[in-house]
């Protein structure tokens, strides 16, 4: 700590700070642009010149740059005094000499931290009298708009694109006053990470396109906290609406999951919401077998004589519908019946996290993936299954550069210093996966099939525990893992295999024996995946039933086709609960609307065990209610849950019924709580057009709807500024428009954004040891096996129903090398099929970095129940005589940009 | 004692006064006001000064195209929120409000939303003659509120000075901008 003095009051700080995020720290007002609080500093745009002094006698003092300037005790600042003032404000005119004059068609607007930080400084009038600069703009893909005329050339977004998330595409270019910011030529970004440019850029060369084609200021978004769905991880989002749609998602700051950050998928995957194939109404198949709209009313006296009359009733979870709805579900159709719903492999994969979660290993949060200083990676497509983990291992190799900069006594903000320091240096990662991984440029990237993967991983579980290896790369694998402080071992189920899991569960335990700092992370599939597998093992009923009930769960991407068609001939009545139209859903017999995450609070459960609440944006249309809420209904009518009225009475239900959940209660505050006596908003404060917005239907304002499942409002009534962090519906402080505004709310710089951010771990319970698991692996084997290949754009059901994702998807292929092509008797330009006569054709690609015998498939809606499937022996492939490539052929897997 | 009863007499004689001088307050709608604008030597209204604010309508830019960028500023600074728009671009991206609503029953007239406007598109006139006999009337949509031309101030167009590109105008072509500088040139 040291003791600083600012225009001459005396404050204690971090001495390991610089001086501007001491002062932010501190909550002062000063401007700046180019230091981000996870970037570090740079000192490219002089905007955080404070004044600092000698000594008491120095009446002069210097200007300093507060970013570059280390926190000195005994240093004396002035920072709001006039020289320093001063500074900051021609500075700024001269950051503003070329700024096009166009905030008022600028997505920006009203959240610019350029405008807030403009006004911050004083500067108003320009003075320059000469001609502006100017830029052609450039297409960078269907999420992010470039308008380089209002660039400041702060080269934050050089420095996010390239040195933080390992982009290779956006660079500087040009000299002098020709400073531009883009790709080489037009083109979509290829990052994963690209769209936080759009919050990291101060000004609007970034911005969503998505937001853009639907625009709404943010004073006008009606917001909340929620939590992403994509993928496994449970990153925070802010969900935002105007006019009854979706609007945008932002990234919210929750210090120990995602940080700043959020992957695409994530920020332009909430589309869907809005879509065409949303189910509006209820609807019951009449005797034509055609389906007819009802009212909440008939549907739910229809279903209660259905479910008395019926001998059987099986339910079917879901891993993307909530805690809650899941078990509501449960309780309806009792323990026996209700299944997980999910895949058969994923089922196992699921249950062994859950034993590693429920004993003494280690699994640790993004932010402490961040810590590790050595990364294994067996089998786990990262950047496509679980894409945040990517680039908090992107992160986790530079802890190598950090340990060299902390011996050369360089601070870790020194940005640029610490990395010219390192040059090429790099903590170990490995990534032992079947195709080329995005992350090989940062590691060793090793080819294997799945088996071998699996078998790899024995040897290396064997080679801890003092078995000499033959093997080189096994040997320095080993090394690498016995040498670090805080190795991390990452598996997951994008190969869709068990064994790879077992075998890097034996890993970790092994080191773990070693080293009690070793983590494991397992990735699955969806975001709540754990909640389901929880609450069942079993994944998918075996026989029929009168009435078989699905949750939110499109079964055809988990069951192959046969199978699902026998089961589905054996179920009398198909009741489906769903927000979008899907496969089931049009074999149902009776459709029940549901409310996306949207729409609706639900608690998440994700990989690492942590239970989160994530809460709607704004009420659904008609009789669209949460899943939870219909199954409530329901049960009601069976004499189930009662007394149980409200989101809060079921998450107790769930807590007093089952004693390892019983955290998620806590992992938001419930709908009594109030922020000095007032709920929380979810609209802002200068939200606008109340009283006009329904003016051309009727005159007559509505009231707001009432919120009575959480302690926030549909409205701007109410409070956000004091709200806990994990309550805020939006960031904004006086003067921080932005959402830079975020550091107003952290009790330090990059720190915990104050309580309930965090959301609270479950399965804590430690004591239990894990056994080495047995593993099976099937070898060497000559039979060729189906390695599934994700991608973030098309992998993921949901978000793959947004056109901007959608576009961005690939067609079924197959990707093998010429040993495996020649074995399987194809070539370049024929096609292969799954599991011969129902599933999809996949268009062959070669590629010789491919291990042999690996046939590598696009997990998409049409394939993926087929990857799913247990065994993959011969004659799952077969040569599809009948193909003829598109035209396109040549784009056909134009996005698989990892190939 | 006195003194009051002189005040009384003053009083009514003060009442009395006033009988015989003319009104301030004219018999609106049937007699024209006695100040009022002539037309044809018929006086066919009260004056107006230019800048009373009244009916509010939306303007055009000297080119013929309507001025509004939908940028929302009228609509948040608007007290009675009785502003509601959606922004919508063309197909060279020049913004404009794809609906632009105005709740007149709401509108206090304060002239907030002229002031915020960066385009002059929004203006308040010397028309106050809207009074309807149902209040759903009162709802302009952007159809009964554009005008055809550029209201008070007939020689401003934003997208002349601001730096976005749309169709007609390039990078560069803006008021006071250099041409789209050459981002491969290595000269000083």
């Amino acid at each position: 700590m040291a003791k600083i003095t600012v225009d001459g009051r005396t404050f204690e700080v971090d001495d390991s700070d610089n001086l501007l995020e001491a002062l932010l720290g501190l909550g002062e007002d000063l401007p700046y642009f180019c230091w981000h609080p996870e970037m570090g500093s740079l000192g490219s745009c002089r905007q955080c010149a404070v004044v600092q002094y000698m000594d008491e006698n120095d009446e002069r003092g210097r200007v300093v740059m507060s970013c570059m300037t280390p926190v000195t005790d005994g240093a004396i600042l002035s920072v709001q005094g006039e020289k320093a003032s001063d500074f900051r404000e021609s500075n700024i005119e001269n950051l503003m000499l070329n700024h096009p004059h166009d905030c008022p068609v600028c997505e920006e607007g009203g959240e610019c931290h350029l405008q807030d930080m403009t006004v911050m400084s004083g500067h108003k009038d320009r003075q320059y009298k000469y001609q502006k600069t100017t830029f052609n703009n450039q297409d960078l893909g269907p999420f992010i708009g470039h308008e380089m005329n209002r660039c400041i050339t702060c080269y934050r977004c050089v420095r996010f694109y390239g040195d933080y998330s390992g982009g290779d595409d956006l660079a500087a270019f040009g000299s002098r006053g020709r400073v531009f910011f883009g790709r080489t030529e037009d083109g979509v970004l290829e990052n994963e990470f690209a769209g936080n440019l759009v919050e990291v850029c101060p000004t609007g060369v970034f911005t969503d396109k998505t937001l853009s084609a639907h625009y709404t200021r943010k004073w006008d978004l009606q917001s909340a906290p929620a939590v992403c769905t994509g993928c496994s991880l449970g990153c925070n989002i802010t969900v935002s609406e105007r006019y009854g749609e979706v609007r945008r998602v932002h990234n919210r700051y929750n210090s120990e999951v995602n940080g700043y950050f959020l992957c695409d998928r994530g920020r332009f995957g909430a589309g869907y919401v809005n879509s065409d194939d949303r189910i509006p109404y209820c609807g019951i198949r009449d005797a034509n077998g055609v389906y007819e709209a009802t009212s909440a009313e008939d549907i739910l006296s229809h279903l209660k004589t259905l479910l008395s009359d019926a001998k059987s009733v099986v339910g079917i979870g879901s891993p993307r519908s909530s805690l809650e709805a899941n078990f509501a579900l449960q309780t309806l159709v009792g323990e026996d019946n209700f299944y997980s719903g999910l895949s058969a492999v994923e089922a196992e994969i699921a249950s062994l996290q859950l034993q590693v979660l429920n004993s003494d290993l280690k699994t640790p949060s993004l932010a402490e993936v961040e810590d590790c200083d050595a990364v294994l990676i067996l089998g786990e497509d990262t950047t496509n299954h679980a894409p945040r983990l990517a680039l908090s291992i992107r992160q986790a190799v530079r802890n190598e550069a950090k340990d060299l900069a902390k011996e050369a006594r360089i601070p870790l903000w020194q940005d640029a210093a610490v990395r010219k320091l390192a040059q090429d240096a790099k903590s170990p990662l490995f990534v032992l996966t079947s195709s080329a991984d995005r992350l090989d440029g940062i590691g060793t990237g090793i080819r294997l099939s799945s088996e071998d993967i699996a078998l790899a991983g024995i040897n290396i579980a064997n080679g801890i525990d003092g078995t000499a290896e033959d093997d080189a790369d096994i040997q320095s694998i080993v090394e690498a893992l016995t040498n670090a402080s805080k190795p991390l071992i990452v598996t997951g189920s994008s190969s869709a295999c068990p064994e790879i899991v077992k075998a890097a569960v034996n890993i970790a335990t092994a080191l773990s024996k070693r080293n009690a700092e070793t983590g494991l992370l397992i990735c699955t599939d969806e975001a709540n995946t754990l909640a389901a597998a929880r609450l069942s093992e079993k994944p998918f009923p075996t026989t029929g039933a009168d009435v078989a009930i699905v949750l939110e769960n499109d079964l055809s991407l988990r069951v192959a086709g046969a199978t699902l068609d026998d089961w589905l001939a054996q179920v009398t009545s198909l009741v489906v609960i769903d927000s979008l139209d899907n496969s089931i859903s049009s074999r149902s017999s009776l459709v029940l609307p549901a409310a996306t995450f949207a729409e609706a609070e639900g608690t998440y459960i994700n990989n690492e065990g942590r239970a989160q609440r994530s809460f709607g944006a704004f009420k659904p249309k008609g009789d669209i209610a949460p899943a939870w809420d219909w199954l409530l209904r329901i049960c009601h009518d069976q004499n189930l849950l009662t007394g149980v009225e409200q989101f809060d009475d079921l998450l107790g239900s769930i807590a007093s019924a089952n004693e390892d959940l019983a955290g998620a209660v806590d992992a938001a505050p419930n709908a009594a709580f109030r922020v000095h006596g007032q709920k929380i908003s979810r609209m802002t404060h200068r939200s606008s057009g109340r009283t006009a917005i329904v003016a051309d239907v009727s005159l007559h304002e509505p009231k707001q709807p009432e919120d009575n499942n959480s302690a926030l409002t549909y409205s701007m009534e109410g409070t956000n500024q004091d709200s806990p962090g994990g309550m805020k519906a939006y960031t904004w402080s006086p003067g921080w428009n932005s959402n830079q505004s975020i550091s107003k709310y952290q009790n330090e710089i990059s720190g915990s954004a104050g309580e309930g951010t965090r959301g609270v771990k479950l399965f804590v319970d430690s004591s239990s040891q894990l056994a080495a698991l047995e593993t099976s692996p099937g070898g060497n084997s000559s039979a060729v096996s189906v390695v599934p290949n994700w991608h973030i754009f098309g992998s993921d059901e949901l978000t793959n129903r947004c056109e901007a994702i959608h576009s961005l998807a690939p067609s079924p292929y197959a990707l093998l090398n010429s040993a495996t092509a020649s074995k399987l008797g194809v070539k370049a330009g024929d096609a292969l099929k799954l599991a011969a006569g129902e599933a999809p054709s996949l268009a062959v690609m070669l590629d010789d970095s491919i291990a042999e015998g690996c046939v590598i498939c696009p997990v998409l809606e049409e394939t993926r129940a087929y990857l799913h499937l247990p065994t993959a022996g011969d004659g799952l492939l077969v040569k599809d005589e009948s193909w003829t490539p598109p035209a396109d052929a040549e784009n056909i897997i134009s996005s698989d940009r990892s190939s | 004692m006195i003194g009051a009863l002189i005040s009384q007499i003053r009083t009514l004689w003060t009442v009395l006064q006033h009988t015989f001088t003319p009104a301030d307050t004219v018999e609106y709608p049937a007699k024209p006001g006695w100040f009022g604008v002539t037309k044809n030597s018929t006086k066919v209204g009260p004056y107006l000064a230019p800048r009373y604010r009244g009916r509010i309508v939306l303007t055009r830019d000297p080119d013929g195209v309507e001025r509004c960028v939908a940028c929302n500023l009228c609509a948040v600074v608007c007290p009675a929120d009785c502003i509601a728009l959606q922004k919508t671009e063309d197909e060279n991206g020049r913004w404009y409000p794809e609906f632009f609503r105005i709740n007149f029953s709401r509108c206090i007239m304060c002239g907030f939303c002229e002031e915020a406007c960066p385009t002059y598109s929004i203006q308040l006139t010397p028309d106050f003659e809207m009074c309807e006999y149902d209040r759903q009337n009162l709802v302009y949509e952007k159809d009964n509120l554009l005008i055809d031309g550029p209201g008070k101030y007939p020689d401003y167009s934003f997208y002349r000075i601001s730096g976005m590109a749309i169709g007609g105008k390039g990078k560069g072509e803006a008021e006071n901008e250099a041409p789209p500088a050459d981002v491969r040139s290595l000269l000083p």
